[in-house]
């Protein structure tokens, strides 16, 4: 079945890629990765600082992207903070995307995605 | 009178509320191209040059005949036309054979403008050679400065590859010029005509240039198919990059000597329906003519260029002369993904992104641009469906911005 415009973009969608959440460099930083999505160019790094237990104390994005690809990151980042890296590690694909709540064409599931997987390189680089 | 119709392309007619903004980076195929791919597989799908039977008699006929059509059609000698798999094939089968001929400290020169296909073949030669890159930039309108390449082009300049047109801007470059550049101080030059062969008539010798590739998908052809062509000398000068079947004058189990070219560069059994497929392809042009082509682009440009620079920013030449039908555009605020797949979900189909020229963007300070390009098939309806599924966009974004 055909995704109409209307059901992707949102309010909330639209305005999170306005106002985005949780966005610059975060400094002083613990791990920090850089992803790009190879077919639009769209560029995400995270930043994360860790507090007692591996919690994520504090995290940010910065970079450039669609509207998916950045109300996708300001969702995840908010969703992660404060929780422990392993409860960050354990999000699935199927989880980002019901976090955003829209219907996600094949398409674009890499732009829905592009954060998710700046974060796990990011965490991995966490010892 | 047009002199083509839309009821030509099979795609149109299963998909008539189409519109097809993205002959750039691939033009439709009409029925006569199809049908005679068909043909091949239908009535003699043999393999050549080996079979004395009439079945390989005639595919060979027909596989030679493509090559004349090829040569025909960019003033060329069928030996100086090699068949390789597109344009990318052809600019990284020159960058490893002319290697050998840059040393230290010499000199590469393109443009700000190349597609990956024309800039990373070359870069990887420049690390392995320690020899510069160099760029010829582009003027205030997005053309080329051609006193930048006064400058840049040197007595250390080895190798001179420039795109004849822009598959990111639409930007015309004036090659003859370059070239002309490049030859006073000897160095090699080559073409990247991957669009530009669809929007101009190609005449090798009055460009002058050594090499000049091209793809067939371009020109309403199939893919997996382009050309590689070469002055006679200079093909008569390069060793082959890839060696096996049907290149060879004898072989021993020690030693082996090559045929001329531009066989010894055709190593293998080639794609046979698709070079069959690049010669109907070619007759289609000629049947349309580039005398039609150009005046039905411009036609089209002076509309685009007129309705959609009061709905978006176009980035590109302002001047009709220095551009072709490819207009890249941004909208303040809107990401050019999100522009193009609303547009699609209109079945407005065009591009977004840094089109394979992502040092270009970056150096325009751009993350990448919609694309939307013409071909043969495109009408003003088209623009206006574009120029409506912008408003679109835009109504989407504002609303909730
Ligand atoms: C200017 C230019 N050069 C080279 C290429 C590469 O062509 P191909 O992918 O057919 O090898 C393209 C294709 O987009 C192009 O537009």
């Amino acid at each position: 079945m055909a995704i109409l415009s209307a059901d992707v973009y949102k309010e909330m969608i639209l305005d999170l890629y306005k106002n985005p959440l949780h966005r610059g460099v975060l400094d002083p930083c613990d791990v920090w990765h850089r992803d790009g999505s190879m077919f639009c160019g769209d560029d995400i790094t995270i930043f994360i600082r860790f507090g007692k237990g591996k919690i994520i104390e504090d995290i940010s994005h910065s970079g450039h992207g669609c509207a998916i690809s950045q109300a996708a990151v300001s969702l995840l980042t908010e969703h992660v903070k404060k929780k422990t890296k392993d409860d960050a590690l354990h999000i699935t694909n199927e989880q980002m995307v019901a976090m955003l709540g829209i219907p996600i064409s094949p398409a674009r599931m890499g732009c829905a995605l592009l954060g998710l997987k700046a974060l796990r390189g990011a965490l991995e680089k966490e010892t | 009178m047009s002199l083509i119709s839309r009821q030509q392309f099979p795609i149109f007619r299963n998909h008539p509320n189409l519109v097809y903004l993205d002959t750039a980076a691939s033009a439709l195929v009409p029925d006569s191209v199809i049908a005679k791919m068909n043909e091949y597989y239908e009535e003699y799908s043999v393999n050549i040059h080996r079979g004395l039977y009439d079945l390989s008699i005639r595919a060979s006929r027909e596989y030679d005949a493509a090559r004349g059509t090829v040569a025909d059609f960019i003033h060329a000698k069928p030996e100086e036309i090699v068949f390789t798999s597109g344009a990318t094939h052809g600019l990284n089968f020159l960058a490893s054979v002319l290697a050998d001929t840059m040393s230290e400290g010499d000199n590469i020169v393109l443009t700000r403008l190349e597609h990956h296909a024309n800039l990373l073949p070359w870069q990887r030669l420049a690390k392995q050679k320690k020899t510069e890159l160099r760029f010829i930039e582009l003027t205030n309108d997005y053309s080329l400065d051609c006193d930048s390449a006064q400058k840049l082009i040197d007595e250390r300049t080895k190798i001179v590859s420039v795109t004849m047109m822009s598959n990111a801007l639409g930007t015309v470059v004036p090659v003859e010029k370059i070239v002309a550049m490049a030859k006073q101080v000897g160095a090699t030059t080559i073409i990247d005509a991957a669009q530009g062969v669809a929007h101009r008539a190609i005449d090798v010798k009055n460009i002058d240039c050594d090499f000049l590739v091209f793809s067939g998908h371009k020109i309403y052809g199939p893919t997996g198919v382009g050309v590689l062509y070469g002055r006679r000398e200079m093909l008569a000068s390069l060793e082959p990059f890839f060696v096996g079947g049907d290149m060879v004058r004898i072989a021993s189990y020690t030693d082996a000597a090559w045929t001329d070219a531009p066989q010894k560069f055709e190593a293998g059994t080639p794609p046979i329906a698709e070079v069959i497929g690049l010669g109907a392809a070619i007759l289609f042009m000629q049947t349309i003519g580039f005398e039609y082509i150009q005046q039905q682009e411009h036609d089209l440009c002076v509309y685009a260029k007129n309705i959609l620079e009061k709905e978006v920013t176009l980035i590109g030449p302002k001047e009709h002369i220095n551009r072709s039908g490819v207009f890249s555009f941004v909208i303040d605020g809107i990401h050019p993904h999100d522009v193009a797949d609303i547009l699609g979900s209109k079945h407005i189909a065009v591009r977004a992104g840094h089109h394979c020229a992502m040092p270009l963007m970056e150096h325009l300070g751009l993350v990448g641009t919609a694309r939307a390009s013409f071909g043969v098939y495109t009408t003003k309806e088209d623009i206006d469906r574009l120029a409506e599924g912008i408003q679109e966009v835009k109504r989407i974004f504002r609303c909730a911005l």
